[in-house]
C-alpha cells in the first residue's frame, strides 16, 4: 500500500494547469515556468461538476421533449422530436443511421449526465472502490461527450436548405436550443470534475485507522 | 517505475500523473515513440521523443487553406423541380440567427468554423517560431487559449451530422453534396494528425531551449 502515498499532493507539489511541470508549493504560489497560478487540483471541482450537471438535468426534459424541427409542407405539418426523427431515420430504412444518431443523441447524454452523477457522488463520498474503472470511465466520458452535437448540426444543415416557401419549409424547434444547452453544460461539467479526486480518497487514512490512532 | 519515499526540493526530472496524481520519474526519450503511461492509473501521460515541428508546421499551414475552402464553398444543397439551394456553413449558421435562434448559430460558427481556425493560427504561429529556434510572442497566453479551445473543435461530429442530413433530404430531393464536404473531410483528418503530432510537453521543451 506504500505506493498509494507517492501522490504529488503529499509531498506538497502540484502540477501546472497549463504547462503540466511539476512546482514545489513551498517556493510560491506560481508556476516557475509559465507564471500560473499553481492549485492541487482543479478551483472548486466538485461543487462546479454539480452545479453543471444540475442544470444539464433541468434543461434534458425540454431538449427530449419539445419539437427539434417542425416540416411544413403543402398540405400537413410534421412535428418531430429528437426520438421521433430516430424513428423516422429507421422506418425509411437508414437502419445504421438510425442507430448512430440514437447512440448520439440519447444514449450518449444520458449515459454522461448518469455516469457523472455517480463520479462525483462517489467522490463526494470517499468511496474507495475501484478508482481505476472509475478513472477509466472517466476518460471515456471526455471522449464521448462532443458527438450529442450531432443533432445540432443535422437541423442546422436541413433549416438552411429546406426553405421554399411553396413546397417545404423546415423551422427549427425549441429543443434546439434545449438540447444544446445539456450538450455545453455537461462537456463543461466533465472538464471542470478533477479525476484525482477519485484517487484522493485513496490516500486518506481509513475511518476504522482513524478512530483507533485517536484511541491510541 | 518505482515509489518514492523522500524526494528533495528541486526535481525538474519528476513529474505527476495529472489524472491520479502519481508521482512519475521521467524516463529518457527510447526514441521508440509511443506514449509513456501512468504505472497507476494508464493515463497516457507524455510521447516518447521530440515534436516533429517541421511536419505540425505543415499540417497546421495546409488546414489553414482547407479551411478556407470549406467556409468558402457551399456543403450541402438540393435541387427540386429546377429550383436549387446550397449552403455554406456560415450561411446555415445566418438562417438559424434569422429563425431567432442565435445560441444554436453561435454554437455552431464557434465548433467548425471559429475554433479549428483559431487553433490552426494559433499551432501556426507557435510551431512556425519554435522551428526556427525563437520564442513565439505571447506563447502563454496563446497555449491557455490553445487548451480552452480543444474540446470545442467538432469538425469529426460535423461531418457525420453532413452526413444524416443528405439521407434525410434524398427521400424528397435531388441532392447535390458540396465542394465543402471534401475539404471538411480532408480537414478532420490534418486535425487527427495535428493532435498526434504536437505533444504539449515536448512544445513546452522546446520553447525552454528556444530563445
Amino acid at each position: 500500500m506504500r505506493r498509494f502515498n507517492s501522490q504529488a499532493r503529499s509531498f506538497n507539489r502540484a502540477t501546472c494547469s497549463l504547462c503540466g511541470q511539476l512546482g514545489c508549493l513551498d517556493e510560491g504560489e506560481h508556476c516557475l515556468r509559465c507564471g500560473q497560478r499553481l492549485h492541487f487540483r482543479r478551483v472548486d471541482s466538485l461543487s462546479r461538476t454539480w452545479a453543471l450537471l444540475v442544470a444539464a438535468y433541468l434543461l434534458y426534459l425540454p431538449a427530449n421533449l419539445l419539437p427539434i424541427m417542425e416540416t411544413r409542407k403543402l398540405y400537413n405539418v410534421q412535428i418531430d422530436t429528437i426520438m421521433s426523427g430516430v424513428v423516422y431515420l429507421w422506418t425509411t430504412g437508414a437502419k445504421m443511421l438510425a442507430t448512430i444518431v440514437f447512440l448520439a443523441s440519447i444514449v450518449v447524454p444520458l449515459l454522461k449526465l448518469i455516469s457523472l452523477t455517480l463520479l462525483a457522488i462517489s467522490v463526494q463520498l470517499k468511496v474507495r472502490w475501484q478508482p481505476m474503472p472509475r478513472t477509466r470511465l472517466y476518460r471515456f466520458l471526455e471522449r464521448i461527450g462532443r458527438w450529442s452535437m450531432l443533432d445540432i448540426y443535422v437541423v442546422t444543415l436541413l433549416v438552411a436548405v429546406v426553405q421554399s416557401e411553396s413546397l417545404a419549409k423546415v423551422t427549427p424547434g425549441g429543443a434546439v436550443v434545449a438540447f444544446g444547452a445539456v450538450v455545453v453544460l455537461t462537456m463543461l461539467a466533465t472538464l471542470s470534475f478533477d479525476p484525482r479526486l477519485i484517487w484522493d480518497a485513496l490516500s486518506e487514512p481509513k475511518k476504522e485507522q482513524q478512530e483507533r490512532d485517536i484511541k491510541n | 517505475m518505482p515509489a518514492f519515499s523522500d524526494i528533495p526540493a528541486a526535481h525538474p526530472e519528476l513529474f505527476a500523473c495529472p489524472e491520479c496524481d502519481q508521482l512519475v520519474r521521467d524516463v529518457a526519450p527510447s526514441g521508440a515513440g509511443g506514449w509513456i503511461i501512468c504505472p497507476r492509473c494508464a493515463a497516457p501521460l507524455y510521447r516518447d521523443g521530440p515534436n516533429n515541428l517541421e511536419r505540425a508546421l505543415a499540417l497546421a499551414v495546409t488546414a489553414i487553406i482547407l479551411l478556407l475552402v470549406a467556409n468558402l464553398f457551399p456543403v450541402i444543397g438540393m435541387e427540386f423541380q429546377g429550383l436549387r439551394v446550397e449552403t455554406t456553413v456560415i450561411g446555415a449558421a445566418w438562417q438559424l440567427w434569422r429563425m431567432e435562434m442565435p445560441f444554436v448559430a453561435v454554437l455552431v460558427v464557434l465548433t467548425i468554423v471559429l475554433v479549428p481556425a483559431l487553433e490552426a493560427l494559433a499551432i501556426a504561429w507557435v510551431v512556425a517560431h519554435l522551428w526556427v529556434g525563437r520564442r513565439p510572442p505571447a506563447f502563454v497566453a496563446i497555449f491557455r487559449g490553445l487548451q480552452l479551445a480543444h474540446p470545442w473543435t467538432m469538425l469529426e461530429v460535423f461531418m457525420l451530422g453532413v452526413l444524416v442530413a443528405l439521407v434525410k433530404l434524398s427521400h424528397s430531393a435531388d441532392i447535390l453534396p458540396g465542394l465543402a464536404i471534401g475539404a471538411f473531410t480532408a480537414l478532420m483528418f490534418v486535425f487527427a494528425a495535428l493532435a498526434s503530432t504536437l505533444d504539449q510537453r515536448a512544445l513546452w521543451q522546446s520553447w525552454e531551449t528556444a530563445r
